[in-house]
């Protein structure tokens, strides 16, 4: 009886969690979903808890009691503009978890176990460890408390594949001898190495791949947990994480025109000196007073967000900036380019955040089109989302990665910092172009001007 | 493992799989982020299998491996709910057409 009823809760579950993610096809029915999502969690849990192998209590009040803590911490303090860094920080705990319970079991019934059951504990230990400590490489990147450029040396690609392929070797190792522990713990160790080196010659620019496909391997961890110990819900559970990472991986990579390969081998972003050399013209800078002149006066203004936006927390003045154009009859809309930022849909949740309704946030191919038809456009700290050379030089190393057109816009006005390259180091022949101008200084600051400058226009 | 348990295993990881797949295809990109922290909120449901670990008592390695595991996957559980529905929470669409006034 209790273990149909174990079993019940955990069907209750699976379905309660395909449910919540069908929610999340529409912003109208996600919240209804996630609370689905959460009842199919807590009832698991109670399951769990009926189950005849727990004996005592106190180390699971123990961690219930400080994981709440921590995750009520996390989630009600952490801002929106460190979201990144946060989903990065997850996955190493998430992958961390299904390690360790492998590990766990390995300690217990080392010897014992099957050819099947020590091939999912194997790939469980494997994911779950290089994810942990790729994520928390990502995540100090992220954060800043790492140079968020690629790390590279001599041979690195080389290095990093034997180190892999003797992983794989012990592992095979295991699968023809499960006792052999010192296999095991070899394997364990040298993961957690390979996840450092994993994530080290990746940019932060390509962070969203990275942290998507860490999601996917958090997912796939826990998914062979499902297997290790003949569990459903989590096998259910752990490959719609898995495959959900795997689709984020694909759409942003596709949205850079570039494979998985390329982004986790490529080290882009150290490769500077490349076939750029032959811009010329001039950048102009641009007078605030005008710029809010043209403003104030366009028929349609188009903003095009970036990471920089997010660095200088702007999103509530350019909000406030669009409102301001509104109520004079400026139609405004948001183009939101899929790798703007540091993760998946980053710059929607910080627009939302400052109350930008989600009917003015264009998608790529929906805002490419009107761009023409648009008096102004105006770029926040984005750059290489706005190269045109993506488009027109094939030599470029971006070439053929989707851009949006702003130089198609009757003028267009970038926000920038300073007059350096951006994050990948290449020229933007954009700023060169004879409808372009620049507008440096704090994006924060410029947007406060600007909204001032376009109430008195 | 006997061999029927072995391949019902694998119909559902399969089947999940494919569900998943036409799950998330429909999921539009401004939802992106707050579909990372429900699946990783969602995935913390290896608390199965921690639990199990912190609470059977066999050793105090596994026990105190146990809670270390029960303690990561309810911070990514309570953590990635309440963080997701935070973020659903400020998606509005508020009325297409001109007039709006109602809120600033």
């Amino acid at each position: 009886m209790r273990t149909y009823f174990i079993e019940f809760t955990y069907f209750l579950a699976s379905i309660l969690f395909i449910l919540g993610l069908r929610g999340m096809s529409h912003p109208e029915s996600a919240r209804r979903g996630m609370h689905l999502a959460e009842f199919g969690m807590l009832a698991a849990i109670i399951g769990t808890l009926l189950n005849q192998e727990i004996v005592s209590y106190e180390w699971i009040i123990a961690g219930l009691l400080l994981g709440s803590t921590l995750g009520a911490i996390l989630g009600v303090w952490v801002p929106m503009t460190a979201m990144p860094q946060r989903t990065a920080f997850s996955h190493a705990f998430g992958a961390l978890a299904a390690s360790l319970v492998g590990i766990s079991e390995y300690y217990l019934h080392g010897a014992h176990l099957g050819e099947f059951k020590m091939g999912a504990l194997g790939f469980e230990v494997l994911l779950g460890s290089l994810t942990t400590t790729g994520s928390l490489v990502a995540f100090a990147k992220l954060q800043g408390l790492m140079p968020g450029a690629p790390t590279t040396y001599k041979g690195q690609n080389v290095f990093n594949l034997s180190l892999l392929g003797v992983t794989i070797a012990c592992f095979i190792g295991l699968l023809i001898n499960p006792g052999a522990a010192f296999l095991f713990y070899l394997m364990l160790v040298l993961a957690f190495i390979f996840g450092i080196l994993l994530v080290l010659p990746i940019g932060a620019a390509d962070m969203p791949v990275v942290i998507a496909l860490l999601n996917s391997y958090a997912g796939l961890a826990s998914a062979a947990t499902g297997f290790a110990i003949s569990n459903n819900v989590l096998i259910i559970a752990g490959t719609l994480d898995g495959g959900s990472g795997l689709i984020l991986s694909i759409v942003m990579c596709k949205a850079m025109n570039r494979s998985i390969t390329n982004v986790l081998f490529g080290a882009f972003g150290s490769v500077s000196e490349t076939s750029t050399a032959g811009v010329d013209g001039q950048m102009r800078e641009a007078e605030l007073d005008d710029v809010a002149v043209r403003l104030a006066y366009a028929r349609q203004a188009v903003f095009v967000p970036g990471y920089g936006m997010a660095i200088a927390q702007a999103q509530h003045v350019l909000r406030e900036l669009g409102e301001t154009l509104e109520e004079r009859g400026v139609t405004v809309k948001y183009a939101i380019h899929p790798v703007a930022g540091r993760m998946p849909g980053h710059m929607n949740v910080l627009l939302a955040e400052a109350n930008v309704p989600y009917s003015q946030l264009y998608e790529l191919d929906h805002i490419n089109p009107d761009l023409a038809a648009t008096d102004v456009a105006v770029v926040i700290g984005a750059n290489d989302v706005v190269n045109p050379d993506a488009r027109d030089n094939p030599k470029s190393p971006i070439a053929g990665m989707p851009i949006l057109e702003v130089d198609r816009a009757k003028a267009v006005v970038v926000l920038k910092r300073g007059k350096g390259k951006g994050f990948s180091g290449l020229e933007n022949p954009l700023f060169y172009k004879p409808n372009c101008e620049m507008l440096y200084g704090d994006a924060k600051e410029s947007l406060t001007h600007l909204v001032q400058a376009v109430h008195k226009a | 493992m006997p061999a029927e348990t072995l391949i019902t295993t694998f119909y559902v990881f399969i089947l999940a799989a494919f569900l998943g797949y036409q799950v998330i295809s429909r999921v539009p990109p401004l939802l992106h982020t707050p579909l990372m922290s429900a699946t990783n909120a969602i995935s913390g449901i290896s608390l199965v299998g921690s639990l199990v670990t912190a609470g059977a008592h066999q050793t105090l390695v596994s026990a105190i491996l146990g809670f270390v595991a029960v303690t990561c996957a309810t911070t990514n559980v309570v953590g990635g709910f309440v963080i997701t529905d935070r973020m659903l929470r400020m998606f509005k669409r508020k009325a297409a057409p001109a007039p709006k006034k109602e809120e600033k």
